[in-house]
């Protein structure tokens, strides 16, 4: 599903007089196909990097990543996109599109993906309905509070049934019970098949939902975590 | 179920949100203006192509014989020069029509230098012949020298320093039309390119978004190929229907020179006289504007888009 061989990132490529530091180093590890995968480390240690690694928002300066069964250095830039709709991602900031609505934020995976237009809006409502927001699916973010903001960009992820999902600290912005109802929605995911791997460094939920665990300090992949 | 509103049903062909980051009138007002130019220049086009082939019609189509002494004995065949000179003319390949001057037309020739009495001076006077020529190309090397044989002195006159100098000015004047189109195509690709960069720039994170949920470089460049298609396409539009009174007031002008002129001609009249050539460029401009903004866009955002993984 996800293996990283020597992986390193460094910002901007290796190009250049003076190329920027590397902030991953030679990550190596393999998440099999249906496994819940913490991602633990310190503000800085490259959480995040590695998860722009693994939904392509950046691609490897060395080493080799195979992601979803294509190994991505040797996969044409115009089949990427394919593969990015078999990821979904939460973000900590949401990232939503601010000029569209709760409902055409969902949509949009689907719509990319070139889904039926009456199926999309059958699957859309429903999702926003099963996460609480059915009265608001033609409000535009701003119009949302903080809570219900993380239920679109959830909702968004996972709309098109992602094969990989990644949450990047999905519930740094919520109180203990909002974080909780998220987590139980992650681990439905991933008991249905989806990979979840999810970044954190908030110990507590993370003891209370155990599973795997990778480990980043500095950049490095630290074992035994 | 709630059926979508127009805002919805807007918005989800607007997922980059361009209608904000590439709105206003700076674009198709820019555009407008590149189209009002470029309807002056293939004006330009059009009017010395017309020009040119007045002259060619006229002056270039025509020939005028000088015989000295009509009435005396050609060489050959029997008869005067005049009629010897007049026989061969019209045997001659690509001569259309033969006509000599009467005493009275020659008379109305030589007023202006000699005055009224021209007609009745004792001096003696060529015959002189007004050959039409048709299409095909006449050899007027040849011509000559069979005028010559038979009537030795006979001037032929093919007008051919005069048409060479016309020619070279309608070219200059069309090669400038020319010239000044495809500076105006090449300022409409600046300006598209700019205002697409600016969109560009308004819109990265949305169209991180987006590439990041699987959008394709065809889509992303088709969204914003679609807005400038549409923007230069209104000012393509705005640009022609502005030239239409330009053209009506060069048509006002150019009036008095055309063959067909009359004392006062209507506005109707004046837009019934333009060249079908003209309407044809103020129907082309909106979509030769679209398919500029289209290319330009797509060629901008899809290069831009090289930057992203």
């Amino acid at each position: 599903m996800v293996r990283f061989e020597s992986v390193g990132l460094r910002y901007g490529g290796n190009g250049g007089q003076h190329p920027s530091p590397e902030v991953l180093h030679d990550i190596s590890f393999e998440l099999p196909e249906g496994m819940f995968c913490w991602l633990r480390g310190a503000s800085g240690a490259g959480k995040t990097s590695l998860l722009r690694l693994m939904y392509l928002a950046v691609l490897p300066t060395s080493g080799r990543l195979t992601l979803l069964g294509a190994d991505i250095g040797r996969t044409p830039r115009a089949s990427l996109p394919h593969l990015r709709r078999r990821i979904g991602v939460v973000f900590q900031d949401f990232r939503l599109l601010a000029h569209l609505t709760a409902f055409e934020n969902v949509a949009l995976p689907l719509r990319l993906a070139g889904g039926a237009e009456a199926q999309i809006r059958a699957d859309v409502t429903e999702l926003l309905r099963w996460v609480g927001l059915g009265r608001k699916l033609h409000v535009l973010p701003r119009a949302l509070s903080g809570g219900e903001q993380q239920r679109v960009a959830i909702a968004r992820a996972v709309i098109a049934r992602p094969r990989l999902l990644l949450a990047d600290e999905p519930t740094g912005n919520m109180d203990e019970e909002q974080a909780e109802r998220l987590m139980v929605l992650l681990r439905e995911l991933n008991r249905i098949g989806t990979t979840v791997v999810v970044a954190s460094h908030n110990d507590a939920l993370m003891n209370r939902h155990p599973a795997a665990a990778l480990r980043l300090e500095d950049g490095r992949l630290v074992r035994g975590a | 179920m709630k059926v979508p509103s127009a805002s919805a049903r807007a918005s989800r062909s607007d997922e980059l949100g361009l209608r904000r980051a590439l709105s206003g009138w700076m674009l198709p007002l820019l555009v407008a203006a590149m189209a009002l130019l470029a309807a002056l220049s293939m004006a330009g086009w059009v009017g010395s192509t017309a020009l040119s082939r007045q002259w060619h019609e006229g002056a270039g189509a025509a020939l005028t014989v000088q015989v000295p002494r009509p009435m005396e004995p050609a060489v050959k065949p029997e008869g005067t020069r005049l009629a010897a000179a007049v026989a061969l003319l019209s045997a001659a390949r690509g001569v259309a029509s033969v006509h000599v001057l009467t005493d009275a037309e020659l008379a109305e020739l030589l007023r202006p230098w000699l005055g009224d009495s021209a007609g009745q001076l004792a001096l003696p006077m060529p015959a002189v012949v007004a050959v039409k020529l048709k299409g095909a190309a006449v050899d007027l090397g040849a011509l000559g020298r069979t005028l010559e044989e038979s009537a030795p002195g006979t001037m032929l006159e093919d007008h051919g320093v005069w048409m060479r100098r016309l020619s070279a000015l309608a070219f200059g004047l069309q090669a400038c039309a020319m010239l000044a189109l495809v500076l105006v195509c090449g300022i409409a690709i600046a300006v598209i390119s700019v205002a697409t960069r600016a969109g560009l720039a308004a819109r990265r994170d949305a169209i991180e978004i987006v590439h990041g949920l699987g959008a394709t470089d065809g889509f992303i460049a088709g969204r914003f190929a679609r807005r400038a298609m549409l923007l230069a396409a209104s000012g393509g539009l705005v640009g022609g229907l502005a030239a239409i009174p330009m053209f009506v007031a060069l048509a006002a002008f150019a009036a008095p020179f055309a063959d067909n002129a009359r004392p006062a001609m209507s506005v109707q009249d004046l837009l019934a006289a333009l060249p079908l050539p003209l309407w044809g460029c103020i129907g082309a401009l909106p979509a030769v504007a679209a398919a500029i903004g289209f290319a330009t866009a797509q060629m901008t955002v899809r290069r831009w888009l090289r930057h992203l993984p």
